[in-house]
């Protein structure tokens, strides 16, 4: 049975943005995509640019809801999914 | 307990251990790091450098990192001030303080939140050349060491 796409906001950061052309998107999820890994294989397919941004994964970090995030880590309907390089503050 | 700012704004490190200080006189030692912009990357000269962060993430996650240093030493302080925005070199980056009762666990202290605030706070940097390009800091695998090697680390 076909149940109804998951809303999910999407957020790029740093050169993950510079590559995407955008820094938030609002997104409607197929069901199917239930990890952070599956969204992210879904994501690379939407743009040139947004397959710039994914093509190397070890170069990407992700959070749900603003903690960290791994490929198994769950995406549900509402949450916030940030995407950006490794981290250099300090 | 912890002092934690996001902000554009320069810091000023005197007031903020004047903040921290004044009035006490159980604090023994506090710990002080404060990052600056070099005015070289890679042996080039650069004009500024510009911090972008995740604004709904950065300040919970410097929570947190403060939380586990208040966890691993008896900090009788601890304020972490991050700059973001355009930069100049010599300008400060960030600011990180840590009060305890004696002089280890201040100094550890102040230690373990730069090295975990450089692998877990989400902020990244981008370099101007003087000669008008730009490039992203790539992350360094001496920043994981650092703060990899606070992991097993005991505690006091």
């Amino acid at each position: 049975m076909e149940a109804d796409p998951k809303p999910l906001t999407i957020l790029w950061f740093a050169w993950l943005r510079e590559r995407t052309g955008t820094g938030e998107e609002l997104l409607s999820v197929p069901r199917h995509v239930a990890t952070v890994g599956q969204l992210i294989a879904w994501l690379a397919e939407r743009s040139p640019g947004h397959a710039a941004a994914l093509e190397n994964r070890r170069t990407v970090r992700c959070a749900v809801n603003q903690d960290f995030a791994t490929p198994t880590t769950p995406v549900h309907a509402g949450d916030e999914v940030a995407f950006f390089p490794p981290v250099t503050g300090g | 307990m912890a002092t934690i700012r996001v902000q554009r704004e320069p810091f000023d490190p005197g007031a903020e251990l004047a903040a921290m200080t004044g009035g006490r006189s159980d604090i023994g030692g506090v710990g002080c790091f404060l990052g600056t912009v070099r005015a070289t990357a890679g042996g080039k000269p650069i004009v500024a450098m510009t911090l972008e962060h995740y604004p709904a993430m950065t300040a919970p996650a410097l929570a947190r990192i403060a939380a586990e240093a208040e966890r691993r030493w008896s900090l009788l302080g601890c304020t972490i001030i991050h700059r973001v925005g355009r930069l100049e070199p010599g300008d400060g980056i960030v600011l990180v303080l840590a009060a305890a009762a004696h002089r280890q666990a201040a100094l550890d202290a102040t230690g373990f939140l730069i090295d975990w605030l450089k692998t877990r706070a989400p902020f990244w940097k981008k370099e101007t050349f003087a000669d008008g390009t730009e490039a992203w800091v790539e992350a360094r695998e001496a920043d994981e060491a650092a703060a990899a090697r606070w992991t097993a680390a005991p505690v006091r």
